[in-house]
């Protein structure tokens, strides 16, 4: 079974085009959604929300369509967090705790102020008066609370700093200790991703680079560092993408269609990332 | 059980696990009939994917070290001695091969390697 399933979806604005986008999210799983600022990982949230209409394509959502009328009562089983939490100025956490309650069919108070404990929010502090971080935390719990199946996270960690992120990583990462808990993560902090994802999707201008299994992609490419001449020697097919100096090539490269006796480096998500997203000279 | 997963080593993951729980039920570290933790839980107290997790269970089953009763967990086979004098047969080998490298860069003959084995073998 599939979380989310998504089909050669498409939405096209003045200036940018969602192309014809597929991929899916297996449940138990956490998906890093990868990209940089515009790719359209916000636009395919919302569309997965059915927040905004499409142009084309198909979205399934915990095996429910999510055009279909029962999926406002699915909602329920969601749970997301946007890159900014907005809450009106002076509600404090308690407040939110009597909204949320008349909000989600499941809401539960002990969980939400176990969380509320765990991060060390205030409760009777106005929303205004917290910092960047406990707004995002206070998003979290919300999110958390009312005994979701699938979270959204829509750059849930940008802009906080690395102590919080790793924090948070882990409140996921223990999520999806039930086996019917998935989670769906977009960030453009790569390195994050890296630390928790068991599969990895990169959409770059509107389409989708790879969708992947994490340790696999980090099985399969490689960094290769040689002088222009040797290089040329490497099958042109192996190169994924390059950078070229004055002092040499720096490549990424497939393992798999080179000689072994190659010296290659170890790489990392982000080189993977990097390399792809310039692609240049293919 | 001890399982240290090292991300700069550039050995697949897998492997790593792979490797370490093999050793260690070679080693008798871990007993016959012992239950291992479930997939999920490993992956998550490492922090690591779970299919790469699953991928480590799924080779230590085929090799015959582990067995997995359904609904249950996975549990650590009998020991097979023939599966163990083979692992060990092969780092022998490993061992062999490092002398088959060395041995010329000092013009040692096979009779001088095979007289240093008998040496080695006395002083224990």
């Amino acid at each position: 079974m599939n979380a989310i399933e998504v089909k050669n979806l498409t939405k096209k604005y003045s200036g940018f085009t969602l192309d014809n986008i597929s991929f899916s999210l297996p449940t138990g799983s956490i998906m890093g959604f990868v990209g940089e600022n515009g790719a359209g990982k916000s636009t395919t949230i919302k569309l997965i929300m059915n927040a905004i209409p499409r142009d084309s394509g198909e979205i399934k959502v915990l095996g429910l369509d999510n055009q279909s009328p029962e999926f406002t009562s699915l909602k329920n089983d969601i749970g997301i967090v946007l890159d900014e939490a907005y809450f009106p100025e002076v509600i404090t956490a308690a407040n939110v705790n009597t909204i949320m309650k008349h909000t989600y069919s499941k809401w539960s108070e002990s969980t939400y102020f176990n969380y509320i404990k765990k991060f060390d929010l205030p409760i009777n502090k106005a929303f205004k008066d917290f910092s960047r971080g406990m707004k995002m935390k206070l998003a979290i719990a919300v999110a958390l609370s009312h005994d979701p199946k699938l979270l959204i996270l829509d750059e849930a960690t940008s802009g906080l700093d690395p102590m919080v992120r790793d924090e948070i990583l882990d409140i996921f990462n223990d999520f999806t200790r039930d086996e019917g808990h998935s989670v769906l993560l977009s960030s453009h902090i790569v390195s994050d991703l890296e630390k928790i994802c068991d599969y990895i999707t990169f959409i770059h201008r509107g389409k989708i680079m790879l969708c992947e299994e994490k340790d696999r992609l980090l099985e399969e490419y490689a960094i290769i560092k040689l002088p222009k001449s040797a290089f040329d020697e490497i099958p042109q097919e192996a190169v994924k993408g390059k950078k070229i100096t004055n002092y040499g090539v720096e490549a990424l490269i497939l393992k798999s269609k080179i000689s072994p006796s190659f010296e290659i480096q170890h790489t990392t998500l982000e080189d993977i990332v990097l390399f792809l997203a310039k692609g240049d000279g293919r | 059980m001890d399982i240290i997963i090292s991300n700069s080593s550039g050995k697949p993951i897998y492997e790593q696990i792979y490797s370490q729980i093999k050793n260690q039920i070679i080693s008798g570290k871990l007993q016959e009939g012992e239950m291992l933790p479930s997939i999920r839980s490993l992956a998550k107290d490492l922090r690591i994917s779970v299919i790469t997790t699953k991928r480590a269970y799924e080779e230590l089953e085929k090799d015959g070290y582990i067995y997995t009763v359904a609904s249950k967990g996975c549990y650590v086979s009998k020991k097979n001695p023939e599966i163990i004098r083979e692992e060990i047969l092969k780092q022998i080998e490993v061992h062999m091969r490092k002398i088959c490298e060395l041995a010329p860069a000092c013009n040692l003959s096979e009779d001088e390697i095979i007289e240093i084995f008998r040496i080695i073998q006395q002083e224990d």
